[in-house]
C-alpha cells in the first residue's frame, strides 16, 4: 500500500532501491562478521601470541630547557641530566619481591613503593624516586637481573652552575598543574610536563620551553630496553640572554658579603639591568628537584626571609635618598633657587615639637648644593613644608615612585608615596603638617623599593628618561642564531627643565667628591661618581639617649642606602646598594661597597675594551675545575656559548 | 503543545536501541581512556556532556516539524559553507589538520554538520524536481555543485575521510532518488576518470596510507603501524575477550588515536568476537529500523531524509568497522556511538532526532 503511496509522490521504485541498499549493508555487515572469525577465532591464539610479545613501550623524551645565558653568553642556568627510577607493574615477574630488592637499593620504604606504583594503570610506568645519586644508579644497573620492571630514564634538570649567584632572578620551574591544562593555551603540555612558574623561567617560559619527543623502545619480557624501533626527535627550547653581567654580578656579590639587603646595577640609558642582588640567596637547587618539605618549611620559617627578593618585594623609608626628589619638585615648583640659603642650628621647632637635623651641632646656613651634599634635615623640612605633601607626591610619581616599575618579576611591590587623599583613606584623619617633615627627608609614610630608588636614579642620570628596567636582551636559538632582541622601553619623562637636572646632578657628585659629602667613601680615582646616601632609623631615639647603631639589637638597627651613578657627566651605570639593618648610615655602610662595585665595572669595562677576555675565561674554567669534585655525571659543559657578539645595541633613544 | 498522536506514534525502539548504543559507547570510551588522562575532566566524561548536548538538541529538533525544515535547508547549507571557509581562514590546527574553530574555550568542526547539510539540501533538490523516469545527467549538475564545494573545502583541511563520506552520501542519495541508466552510465565513467584527479588533491600522508593499505608491513612503524595494531587488537581478543579495562593493546597505548578513529579495536579487544557481534548485530538493526522509516514516511522530503541519516550512519559503521579490521585502507572515520569527539556525537544525535521526527509525524 505504502508502494503506491510512493509513485504518487515522485520516487518510484523507491522501496525495491531500499531493499537494495539493506542488502548492501547485510552484505558488509557479513562480511565484517567473516573477518571478525577471521581475526579472533581462526587465528585468535596467533594474534593473541603476537599482542604478548607485543612490547614495544612508549617512552616520552623530555626536551632540554634553554639556557639563561648572560649578557657576553656565559651559563647562568643550565641543564643536568638527572636520573629518574620507574617501575612497570605489567613487567614485574615478581611483584613484591623486586619492591623489596628495589626499596633498599633507592631507600624508600616498600609500603611507599607499593602504594605509588598501585595508583597507576600496571601498563604505565611509575616513577618511585626522582633524581637518584650517581652511586644508586650504579647499584641500581649493577642489580639489572633482580629489577624486573624498574627502568631509568634520564631526564633533564634545572642546574645552576654558579650556585646561589643571582638566585632571585631565575624563579623555578615545576609540573604544570591541571587547572592550567584545562584553562587551555597550554598545547603541547601534557600531565607532568614542566613549565615556568615564577621568575624569568615563567615569564620567557614560551622560549626556554622545548618540543619534547618521544621513542618507541622495544623491550623484552622483563620490560628492559631491546632497541630503540623509532625516534620523534625533541628539540631543546631557545636560550634567554639576559642583560646581567656575570663578572659584574660576582664582584657585586663579593663586595656585599652575607649582608641582608639588595643591589641592582642597571645601564641608565636603555634600562638594561646588569647586576641584581637579593640577600640572603636561596639555592635554586631547591626548587629543579623535588621539593622537600622539611628544607621549605625551614625557607618559609627563616626570620631573614630568604624567599623574599628584597630588590623588588623589600618596601622600606629611602631615608634621605628621597631628598634628591624633594629638591627637584621645589626647583621646578619655583619654592627655592638655587640661592635660597636656610639656617641649620641643629634643629627645627614645629608646632610644639623641635625637628632633629642629623648633624647635632648643625650646618649654619646652607642652600640646595650645600643642602644635598652634606645631608640636611634642617634645610628640607623647611622646603618640604613650603612644598606641601601633594606636591611632593606628584613629583615622586613623576620619578616612578609608588608603582611598580614593571621588571620581568612576579609580585613586584609598589612601594608607597603619602599624600591626603591617601590618609583620608587609609586613616579616615586629615593630613598632619608635622608628617610632612618626616616625609621630606624620607621618614615617613614614603617605602620605596630598592628597584624603584635605582629607576629614579637612573632617570635623572640620563637626563630625563625613565626607562623601564630589563632582563631579557635577546633569545637565541640552540645554534647560537639570535631570534629576537628586545628593546629598551621608556616608559616615561620626567619632565624636568635642564637646569633642574643640572643642579641635581652637579650636587649628587659633590656628595661623592666634595669635602663634607656624606659619600666619599664611594669616590673613584679617574671617574666622576654621582650619588645620595640614605639612613633609615627603624626606632626614633631622642637625642639625649642615642645609641651607637651596632650596638642596637639587629631588628631595631638603622637601614643604610646609597643610590649612585657614573660617570656624573655620561653615565653608564646606575647602581643601588640598600642594607637591611645595617646599624650604620648610608655613607659609612652602603657607599662603600657601591664604590668598589662601581670600581669594578670600570675595570671590568676597560679590560674588555682592551681585549682581554682570555683572563676572563681562564677564571671561568678555574672555577669549573674547583666545582669538579661536586659536579655531578654530567655530559654537559658550562663553557661559554659562542655568541655572536655584540648582540645588536638597541639604539639609544632620547 | 505537542500533538497527543505524536507521543503515541514515538518510536521508542529507534530511541531505545539509540541510547543502548550509547551506552555501550561510553563504558567502551572509560576503558579506552582509563589509562591517560588530558586534562582533569576524563575523557568518557567529556563525551558524556556532549551526549547530553545531543539528546538536548534532539528535544528541540523533535519540536518542530520535518517539513517546516525544507524551507530553510539552503540556509542551513549555505551556513555550513561558510563555517568551513571560516575553518580554513580562522580555523585551529591539530594533528596536522586545519579542521576546527574555535567558539569560547571550546572547538567544533563544522565538517560533521555539512554531513547533515548536504542531506537537507539533497533532500530538497529532488523534492522539488520531480522527474518518474529517473534523473537525467543535466539534472545532476546542481547536487553535484552541492557535494562539490564542501568535498573541496573538506580535502583542504585535510581530512580526507570526511570528504570520503560526503562524496558516499551524495552518491547513495542520487542513486535511492533514481538516476537513469544511460546517464549512470557516463557518470560511473567520469567519476572513473577523475580518480587521477582526486589523486593530485591528496596530502602526502593521505597516499602514503592507502599505500601502506596494500602492504602495511613495509612501513610496520609508520603509517602501517596502525593497521598492524589495530589487527593484533582485534585478533588477541579471541572469543571472549581480555575484559574490561584489560585490554594490553589499548591500555598499552599502541594506537594513538584508538578513543577516536580505532576505538572499535578496543572493544573487540576486551569483549571479543562476543562483544563484537552484538555491536554490529546492534547497528544492523539500527540501520534496518531506520530504513522502516524511510519507507513509511509518506512524503518525497522525509523519505530522502530519512534514508541520507541511515546512509550517513551506515557508512560510517561499514568504513570505520572495515578500517580497524584491516579490510580498508586508515580514513579518519569515527564510528557512530563509540568514537569520542563533540561535533561527531552533535551530528549523530541531531540525524537521529531528525529520524525521530520523521517517524512520529508519519501519519499526519
Amino acid at each position: 500500500m505504502n508502494m503506491e503511496l510512493y509513485s504518487r509522490e515522485g520516487i518510484s521504485g523507491a522501496p525495491s532501491r531500499l531493499f537494495i541498499f539493506s542488502t548492501i549493508v547485510v552484505i558488509g555487515a557479513l562480511i565484517i562478521f567473516t573477518r571478525l572469525w577471521y581475526l579472533q577465532i581462526l587465528h585468535g591464539d596467533e594474534y593473541r601470541q603476537k599482542s604478548e610479545n607485543n612490547r614495544i613501550r612508549i617512552r616520552p623524551v623530555q626536551a632540554g630547557r634553554g639556557m639563561v645565558l648572560d649578557r657576553y653568553g656565559k651559563v647562568m642556568v643550565d641543564n643536568r641530566p638527572a636520573f629518574d627510577v620507574f617501575m612497570l607493574r605489567e613487567d614485574a615477574k615478581d611483584f613484591k619481591g623486586t619492591i623489596m630488592n628495589v626499596s633498599g637499593m633507592i631507600k624508600s620504604r616498600p609500603e611507599d613503593i607499593e602504594a605509588t606504583v598501585r595508583r597507576d594503570s600496571p601498563f604505565i610506568p611509575v616513577r618511585i624516586k626522582k633524581d637518584i645519586d650517581r652511586d644508586t644508579l650504579a647499584t641500581l644497573l649493577t642489580n639489572k637481573l633482580d629489577l624486573d620492571g624498574i627502568t631509568v630514564s634520564i631526564e633533564p634538570k634545572r642546574s645552576y652552575p654558579h650556585g646561589t649567584l643571582a638566585s632571585h632572578l631565575f624563579g623555578h620551574i615545576g609540573e604544570i598543574t591541571e587547572k592550567q591544562l584545562d584553562g587551555g593555551g597550554y598545547e603541547g603540555y601534557r600531565m607532568g610536563s614542566l613549565i615556568g612558574k615564577s621568575g624569568l623561567e615563567s615569564k620567557y617560559e614560551t622560549y626556554l620551553r622545548g618540543v619534547d619527543g618521544g621513542k618507541y623502545v622495544e623491550v623484552d619480557a622483563a620490560g628492559r630496553e631491546v632497541s630503540v624501533l623509532k625516534e620523534v626527535d625533541s628539540y631543546p627550547g631557545n636560550n634567554l640572554v639576559t642583560t646581567i653581567d656575570l663578572e659584574l654580578q660576582r664582584v657585586a656579590e663579593d663586595a656585599f658579603k652575607d649582608k641582608a639587603g639588595a643591589v641592582v646595577a642597571m645601564d641608565p640609558r636603555n634600562g638594561e639591568i646588569l647586576a641584581f642582588i637579593s640577600s640572603p640567596a636561596i639555592n635554586p637547587d631547591i626548587f629543579a628537584g623535588p621539593l622537600d618539605p622539611q628544607e621549605w618549611n625551614s625557607l618559609i620559617n627563616d626570620p631573614m626571609k630568604p624567599l623574599q627578593n628584597r630588590a623588588i618585594q623589600s618596601q622600606y623609608p629611602p631615608g634621605s635618598t628621597y631628598k634628591t626628589f624633594v629638591a627637584a619638585a621645589a626647583l621646578e615648583e619655583g619654592i627655592i633657587t638655587k640661592d635660597t640659603a636656610f639656617h641649620c642650628n641643629g634643629g627645627y621647632k614645629f608646632g610644639n615639637r623641635v625637628y632633629r637635623c642629623w648633624k647635632k651641632e648643625g650646618h649654619g646656613s646652607v642652600s640646595l648644593h650645600r643642602a644635598l651634599v652634606e645631608s640636611c634635615d634642617v634645610y628640607f623640612y623647611q622646603v618640604g613644608l613650603k612644598l606641601g605633601i601633594d606636591r611632593i607626591a606628584e613629583y615622586s610619581r613623576k620619578f616612578g615612585l609608588g608603582e611598580p616599575t614593571g621588571i620581568e618579576l612576579s609580585d613586584e611591590k609598589s612601594g608607597n608615596i603619602p599624600d591626603k587623599a591617601w590618609r583620608k583613606k587609609r586613616f579616615g584623619s586629615p593630613w598632619i603638617e608635622g608628617e610632612t617633615l618626616s616625609c621630606a627627608i624620607g621618614q615617613g609614610f614614603d617605602l620605596v623599593t630598592p628597584l624603584q630608588l635605582l629607576t629614579a636614579y637612573a632617570a635623572l642620570a640620563n637626563g630625563g628618561s625613565f626607562y623601564q628596567p630589563h632582563l631579557a636582551k635577546a633569545i637565541v636559538g640552540p645554534d647560537g642564531k639570535v631570534l629576537e632582541t628586545f628593546q629598551p622601553k621608556i616608559k616615561k619623562r620626567l619632565d624636568l627643565s635642564p637646569e633642574t637636572v643640572a643642579l641635581l646632578k652637579d650636587a649628587l657628585q659633590g656628595v661623592v667628591n666634595e669635602p663634607g659629602g656624606t659619600a666619599r667613601s664611594a669616590r673613584l680615582e679617574d671617574i666622576t661618581v654621582g650619588g645620595k646616601t640614605g639612613t633609615t632609623q627603624v626606632v626614633s631615639m631622642r637625642a639625649d639617649k642615642r645609641v651607637k647603631g651596632q650596638d642596637l639589637p639587629y631588628w631595631f638597627r638603622d637601614h643604610a642606602w646609597f643610590a649612585s651613578f657614573a660617570p656624573a657627566e655620561d653615565p653608564r651605570i646606575a647602581l643601588v646598594v640598600f642594607i637591611e639593618h645595617s646599624g650604620h648610615s648610608g655613607g659609612h655602610a652602603a657607599a662603600p661597597i657601591a664604590g668598589k662595585i662601581l670600581k669594578s665595572f670600570f675595570d671590568l669595562e676597560k679590560q674588555r675594551k682592551e681585549g682581554t677576555q682570555g683572563e676572563v675565561k681562564v677564571e671561568v674554567e678555574r672555577e669549573a675545575k674547583a666545582e669538579g669534585e661536586k659536579k655531578p655525571v654530567s655530559t654537559v659543559s658550562h663553557s661559554p656559548i659562542p655568541l655572536p657578539l655584540p648582540i645588536p645595541d638597541s639604539p639609544e633613544s632620547d | 503543545m505537542i500533538d497527543r498522536r505524536l507521543i503515541t506514534n514515538f518510536d521508542w525502539t529507534l530511541l531505545g536501541s539509540t541510547l543502548l548504543l550509547i551506552f555501550l559507547g561510553v563504558l567502551n570510551l572509560y576503558s579506552a581512556s582509563y589509562s591517560f588522562s588530558s586534562g582533569s575532566t576524563p575523557v568518557f566524561l567529556k563525551q558524556v556532556y556532549y551526549i547530553l548536548m545531543g539528546l538536548a538538541a534532539i528535544l528541540v529538533i523533535l519540536q518542530i516539524d520535518y517539513k517546516n525544515l525544507e524551507r530553510y535547508a539552503y540556509w542551513i547549507y549555505g551556513f555550513s559553507v561558510l563555517l568551513l571557509v571560516a575553518v580554513l581562514v580562522v580555523g585551529k590546527t591539530g594533528g596536522g589538520a586545519r579542521r576546527w574553530i574555535g567558539i569560547g574555550g571550546l572547538t567544533y568542526q563544522p565538517s560533521e554538520l555539512m554531513k547533515l547539510s548536504l542531506i537537507l539540501a539533497l533532500a530538497k533538490y529532488f523534492h522539488n524536481r520531480n522527474n518518474i523516469g529517473g534523473y537525467q545527467l543535466r539534472e545532476l549538475g546542481i547536487p553535484f555543485l552541492l557535494v562539490g564545494a564542501p568535498t573541496i573545502l573538506i580535502m583542504k583541511q585535510p581530512d580526507l575521510g570526511t570528504a570520503l563520506i560526503l562524496l558516499s552520501l551524495f552518491v547513495t542519495v542520487v542513486l535511492f532518488a533514481r538516476v537513469r541508466l544511460k546517464s549512470l552510465i557516463i557518470a560511473g565513467t567520469l567519476a572513473a576518470g577523475s580518480v587521477p584527479v582526486l589523486w593530485q588533491f591528496m596530502k602526502d600522508y593521505q597516499k602514503k596510507r592507502l599505500m601502506t593499505f596494500l602492504n602495511p608491513e613495509f612501513d610496520a612503524l609508520g603509517s602501517g603501524y596502525h593497521i598492524i595494531q589495530s589487527k593484533i587488537a582485534v585478533g588477541s581478543g579471541k572469543v571472549l575477550g581480555k575484559g574490561f579495562l584489560s585490554g594490553t593493546q589499548s591500555q598499552l597505548q599502541f594506537l594513538p588515536e584508538h578513543h577516536t578513529d580505532f576505538i572499535f579495536s578496543v572493544l573487540a579487544e576486551e569483549w571479543g568476537f562476543m562483544g563484537s557481534m552484538v555491536v554490529v548485530l546492534g547497528f544492523l538493526f539500527f540501520i534496518l529500523w531506520g530504513v522502516s522509516i524511510a519507507k513509511e514516511c509518506k512524503d518525497k522530503f522525509g523519505t530522502l531524509l530519512s534514508f541520507g541519516i541511515v546512509a550517513m550512519i551506515a557508512w560510517h559503521f561499514l568504513i570505520n568497522i572495515g578500517m580497524v579490521v584491516g579490510l580498508l585502507p586508515v580514513v579518519g572515520v569515527p564510528l557512530p556511538f563509540f568514537s569520542y569527539g563533540g561535533s561527531f556525537v552533535i551530528t549523530i544525535m541531531m540525524g537521529i532526532g531528525l529520524l525521530l521526527n520523521i517517524r512520529m509525524r508519519r501519519f499526519m
